[in-house]
């Protein structure tokens, strides 16, 4: 692959992933606002908030890291857009990926969490410093059952940790998601999906009436727009990313109608967390190691075993 | 510069700063996102850190303990940001004039962008005191 065509993947793969983001925050907010009776926001919203971000001063505060405060928004950025890039190209291109391209992009897809953190940490706020470490335990809770889950359709694509390859053995002999452990495996993959994006009820580390916006409470400006930007993109990552591993992503060889199907399921998935969302409180920190650790974690170690013996 | 401007009137992060009110405005801003009133129809949503303000609502009769705190607030907004007075205390201290604590109006103490009067305010006049605000602005940059 020529560097002309790697820079080509990287601004498509911003440029996907913000567009659908942006619908998909957009849809997250009117379907709450349905839930709860009302109107809800006009479809550009989230164009609105994020050009007025962009357009306001960003104060950086007295006693935090400067440097680490304004570059943490960045490194989530980067790494949401590298993802992107890497899910497009696979989409488009399976046959051509690397071997190990799907650890590259369950690491990149830590990095923006690990950004929060360290924006948190940067910020010289108690209530910042607070979102922070429970962002780290969210972390640690949610990650081993979200890698054992994605274990699964890698033993059925025969042990290939190549993304090309599971899609295009599904393309073949039948989605992930159509055994029994592939079923177990998808909820868990949701339900870590659901803490990966930190909406309630594991919205701990942001938890807006608690401790205000958590680890973003002393941004402002294009730093805070660029971390909303972030958001939104894992919203479009996450989701294609489980799309992809138990699904086979988007079949677009085989029909164009594979393409409605791929579009109607990630709504479907969109519909799942809002839902989940509005109707769940919020749980405590270690609420949610207990939920992972103590109920996925032993469930998503059945998938394996039963992946393991071909169910 | 026109598509900032439309982005700012179209997405009005609020502020509610609570300085010691009697609490009757605080449950009328409320209900200013149910149902009824619903004012993220037009962007309009409340926000828990001053950072994120594009408006700031100040509730309650201004008394000498609560200014330098009111003041260490609005010196931590991030610019543009603007501030309403809302009820008869923050735009004119109602009854409290003469009290003891050393009140004072709103507006003694910092640029005040828009005044809303009532105790409380309808959440009617409250939104017609927002339109009023992007209404003055938007004036005021075209000239």
């Amino acid at each position: 692959m020529s560097l002309l065509q790697g820079i080509g993947f990287l601004i498509g793969g911003f440029v996907v992933a913000a567009v659908i983001g942006m619908f998909a925050h957009w849809f997250d907010r009117k379907i709450t606002a349905r839930v709860q009776w009302r109107v809800g926001p006009p479809f550009f919203q989230p164009l609105y908030d994020f050009v007025k971000l962009l357009a306001k001063e960003v104060v950086v505060p007295e006693g935090g890291s400067r440097f680490l405060f304004l570059a943490a928004p960045l490194f989530g950025l980067a790494s949401v857009t590298v993802v992107s890039a890497l899910m497009l190209r696979t989409v488009i291109f399976p046959g051509e990926t690397f071997v190990g391209d799907l650890i590259v992009v369950i690491y990149l897809l830590t990095i923006p969490s690990q950004a929060v953190i360290l924006g948190a940490f940067a910020s010289a706020n108690p209530l910042a410093s607070l979102g922070g470490s429970r962002e780290m335990k969210l972390i640690l809770s949610y990650e081993l059952p979200f890698l054992l889950v994605i274990l699964v359709p890698v033993i059925k694509a025969g042990a290939t940790i190549k993304m090309g390859s599971i899609i295009e053995y599904q393309a073949t002999s039948g989605a992930a998601i159509g055994s029994l452990s592939g079923v177990i495996a998808f909820v868990i993959g949701l339900l870590c999906m659901q803490a990966k994006l930190a909406k309630v009820p594991f919205d701990a580390p942001e938890a807006e009436t608690e401790i205000m916006a958590g680890a973003y409470i002393e941004y402002s400006g294009a730093a805070l727009g660029l971390f909303k930007l972030t958001q939104w993109m894992m919203m479009f990552a996450v989701p294609f990313f489980l799309m992809m591993l138990f699904i086979g992503a988007v079949n677009w060889q085989q029909s164009w109608l594979n393409v409605v199907f791929a579009v109607l399921i990630y709504i479907g998935i969109l519909l799942f967390i809002t839902l989940v969302r509005n109707t769940n409180p919020r749980l405590r920190i270690d609420q949610i190691m207990k939920f992972f650790w103590a109920k996925m974690t032993p469930l998503a170690i059945l998938a394996v075993i039963l992946a393991f013996l071909g169910l | 510069m026109s598509l900032k401007i439309k982005a700012l009137t179209k997405s009005i992060w609020v502020f509610h700063m609570a300085a010691s009110p009697c609490n009757n405005c605080d449950i009328e801003i409320l209900d200013l996102l149910t149902p009824r009133f619903d004012i993220e129809r037009f962007g309009i949503q409340l926000v828990g850190s001053i950072r994120h303000a594009d408006a700031v609502l100040v509730t309650g009769s201004i008394n000498r303990k609560v200014r330098k705190r009111l003041k260490r607030v609005l010196a931590q907004a991030a610019q543009p940001c603007f501030v309403i007075a809302l009820g008869n205390c923050s735009c004119s201290m109602e009854m409290f004039g003469t009290s003891y604590n050393d009140n004072k109006p709103l507006d003694e103490i910092t640029d005040v962008h828009a005044y809303i009067a009532g105790c409380p305010p309808k959440p009617e006049a409250m939104i017609q005191g927002v339109v009023a605000l992007i209404q003055a602005q938007l004036a005021a940059l075209k000239k």
